[in-house]
């Protein structure tokens, strides 16, 4: 009982008073608060991710049905390109730096982040690279050609990006707005891992920290090897398209493998960067809804770790059609099916939490199952794809785009959506409707596969990527009809969960400070968490201080 | 009472000292291993296109070794690492000298960069346009170069600070963090003199 930690009852009632709206707006606008500029993160995120689902059902639309002629090629082209580089750029880092700026500071018991300046510079700096990508359908052609956006698909192959090839302005806007994201996300990794480093709590060892927070430290790691390659290309790309360097201009010699590669070295990695803040999502959720502490903590650490490196060395599995030679292609056959094993020591840790747990199927938790599911199916036709003469014939195909938004919406999208109901009562004080969650998550799932499953098919039938249409007779019809059928489904779906977001603001229920009976340092903190988050410092004693907290006869510290 | 007040665990005995690195530091650290890998991309770029370029000037027609430069550049190095050392013991005259000297051999190292470009614009006709070379050769000597205009500026105003005596033993940790930014400059000439000079040569 010597151990058993004190409680601190401070009351930190917050003062909510009226102010007018122009003093609001200035006040989010000049904040360093790392919970604003989380939410901010957050904000501008699911903006842009219902402008690049809206891309995505436009294309859905215009591929329903054969010889169809709803959007021009032209129009196709940017529609996927926008698309895709909304969606990984502007919606997938920015959502989930916002979730770890929001989140880091509050489990690791400190009161706001590092570098509270740069954190908000890092998030201005990323939300105008997302306005400079969307005014070039303003600015891409001059006054001339409203509505030029760039065309050039989301990996920008050269010598396509050459002046030559791409004249205007789109692609400059492209390699703009990915510079300054690039700039941004840097700076937020720089800061997560600062954070992590310098402003634990007391007694929060390296070992003791949630996985989510470990996750985030991998994460930003690979943003500073893997992002700054991209920052860097894209400085020679308007090196050779403004200056006129060379750098991918084949008539002078350059190579357009070159970019290849260096796009690629960011592209891995950059699939790492999303997943890993899911794996911590997951992490944080399945023990909390299972009641049991997480299986094989130290295993799950080393395991980030691991995935964290071996990424590196995987990136041109993109490229297996490229022609890089039987030693090139082993070499990254071999490191593609490594990575396997780390993320499998997960899958097996998760679903070890879960043996024997007390589950409770509440929305999270039934988010993190699909996850689980869907992520092995992912991983799988991974495994399959990184065998090189499988690749040659599948590369570029239907089965590719299947493969990576099973990665993409299958695991990621759906760990985010458990993470919004999962702490939607922390950052609002008021829970969100299960009722509406539940039809949410049927919608959304169903839709998921519809989409995702069927469109392998037409990939194995050989209907390539990136076409705006199709003749009829091949087999590719009525596949592709259900997958636009899926399409809708994830429509319906992702709006219940804006109107459900909307509407549990006002009319929710009443959350308290710990509706979960969770475990981490966030859930000590009064709903939503005051300015600079503890009144007093808290310690800690273990992996899950509250459960100390609550159970004084039980210490975790006598576990681990 | 218990929806406004929260419940934050506590403890008044601690296990053992709660000491955490310095986050200037940590940042700076941070810094230079995205730096590294921006530097790694124009070396790798540089290194894969030597001897590629489909016309002249190549870089043994055109290139001197930079000594002189180099040589201030990595002196400059040790100057900034004693007046760190000196503002600690808070000998602010000895200080002031070395922040000086390290300021002033970073600018003979631009001088270097700059009569090098001027010769090879002017006299030789080389631009980034030219060929491959001109291409990989400015953007990786420039991409430094700009690194060394940043460092500079930082250390001219701490030293204008310095002589208005604004800088005292409490900034020793800061100015430390600037003297990790100036090494890794440092760092990262010797690797680009090595690529550039000797081996592109």
């Amino acid at each position: 009982m010597a151990h058993a930690p004190a409680l601190a009852v401070i009351d930190q009632t917050l003062e909510t008073k009226r102010r007018p709206p122009l003093d609001v707006v200035y006040e989010w606008v000049t904040t360093v608060d790392h919970k604003r500029i989380g939410l901010m993160y957050i904000a501008y995120a699911l903006i842009f991710l219902l402008i690049g689902g809206f891309e995505a059902v436009l294309m859905r639309i215009q591929l329903a049905v054969p010889n169809n002629h709803f959007v021009s090629p032209q129009v196709f082209n940017r529609l996927f390109t926008m698309h895709g580089t909304t969606m990984v750029f502007f919606m997938g880092m920015p959502i989930l730096f916002g979730f770890a700026n929001y989140l880091v500071p509050l489990m690791i018991g400190a009161r706001d982040m590092a570098f509270p300046r740069l954190n908000a510079f890092s998030f201005w700096i990323s939300a105008f690279g997302g306005l400079l990508l969307y005014f070039s359908y303003l600015g891409g052609d001059g006054l001339y050609g409203m509505g030029s956006a760039p065309d050039v698909g989301w990996f920008a192959y050269a010598p396509l990006t050459a002046k030559v090839f791409s004249p205007g302005h789109s692609t400059d806007y492209w390699t703009l707005s990915i510079l300054l994201s690039g700039i941004g996300t840097t700076g937020t990794a720089l800061n997560i891992m600062t954070t992590t480093i310098c402003m634990r709590c007391k007694g929060m060892k390296l070992s003791r920290m949630p996985l989510f927070v470990w996750l985030m430290v991998v994460t930003s790691f690979l943003v500073f090897v893997a992002v700054s390659p991209l920052t860097a290309a894209q400085v020679m790309l308007t090196l050779d398209r403004y200056l006129g360097a060379h750098f991918f201009d084949t008539q002078a010699g350059g190579s357009a493998v070159l970019w290849m590669h260096f796009f690629w070295i960011f592209g891995h990695p950059e699939v790492y960067i999303l997943v890993l803040p899911a794996f911590g999502f997951i992490s944080e959720m399945i023990p909390v809804f299972s009641r049991k502490a997480i299986f094989g903590y130290p295993a799950m650490v080393a395991a980030s770790v691991a995935i964290g490196f071996i990424s590196l060395s995987v990136w041109a599995h993109h490229m297996f059609t490229v022609g890089m030679g039987p030693a090139g292609n082993t070499f990254f056959v071999f490191s593609t099916m490594v990575i396997s094993v780390p993320t499998g020591i997960k899958i097996f840790n998760w679903l070890a939490t879960l043996w024997g747990g007390k589950i409770i199927f509440k929305v999270p938790m039934m988010f993190s199952l699909a996850f689980l599911f869907q992520f092995l199916v992912a991983g799988l036709t991974g495994i399959m794809l990184s065998a090189a003469p499988f690749n040659w014939q599948l590369s570029a195909s239907y089965f590719v785009i299947a493969h990576f938004h099973y990665v993409l919406v299958g695991a990621i999208v759906t760990a985010l959506f458990g993470a919004f109901y999962y702490w939607y009562p922390k950052v609002t004080g008021r829970l969100m409707s299960e009722t509406l969650g539940k039809w949410h998550f049927w919608l959304f799932i169903i839709g998921f596969h519809l989409t995702f499953d069927v469109m392998h098919v037409p990939g194995l039938l050989g209907m390539p990527r990136r076409i705006y249409t199709y003749e009829a007779g091949r087999g590719w019809e009525t596949l592709n009809f259900i997958v636009g059928i899926g399409a809708l489904f994830q429509t319906v779906g992702t709006l219940i969960f804006v109107y459900n977001m909307v509407r549990s603001y006002y009319h929710g229920e009443i959350a308290g400070n710990d509706p979960w009976d969770a475990w981490t340092l966030e859930w000590a903190t009064p709903s939503p968490p005051p300015a600079y988050n503890f009144a007093v410092e808290p310690t800690v004693r273990s992996r899950r201080p509250l459960w100390d907290l609550k159970h004084p006869e039980d210490q975790d510290e006598n576990y681990e | 009472m218990m929806e406004t007040a929260s419940t934050i665990p506590v403890s008044g005995q601690s296990e053992s000292p709660w000491e955490l690195p310095h986050r200037g530091i940590v940042g700076m650290a941070c810094l230079i291993l995205a730096e590294s890998a921006i530097f790694l991309i124009f070396v790798v770029a540089y290194v894969y296109y030597i001897g590629k370029s489909l016309s002249g000037p190549t870089p043994a027609q055109v290139l001197e070794l930079p000594i002189l430069g180099t040589v201030c550049l990595l002196s400059s190095s040790i100057t900034i690492h004693f007046a760190v050392s000196a503002l600690r013991k808070t000998k602010m005259g000895v200080y002031k000298l070395l922040l000086a000297t390290t300021v002033l051999l970073g600018a003979i190292f631009l001088m270097t960069t700059a009569r090098e470009w001027y010769y090879l614009i002017h006299d030789v006709g080389l631009t980034i346009k030219t060929n491959l070379f001109g291409t990989t050769f400015y953007s990786l000597v420039g991409l430094h170069a700009t690194h060394v205009v940043v460092g500079l500026i930082m250390l001219t105003i701490t030293l204008a600070l310095s002589l208005r005596g604004l800088v005292t033993k409490e900034n020793a940790e800061r100015l430390e963090v600037l003297s990790l930014y100036w090494h890794f400059v440092d760092g990262v000439w010797v690797v680009v003199f090595t690529v550039v000079y000797v081996l592109g040569r």
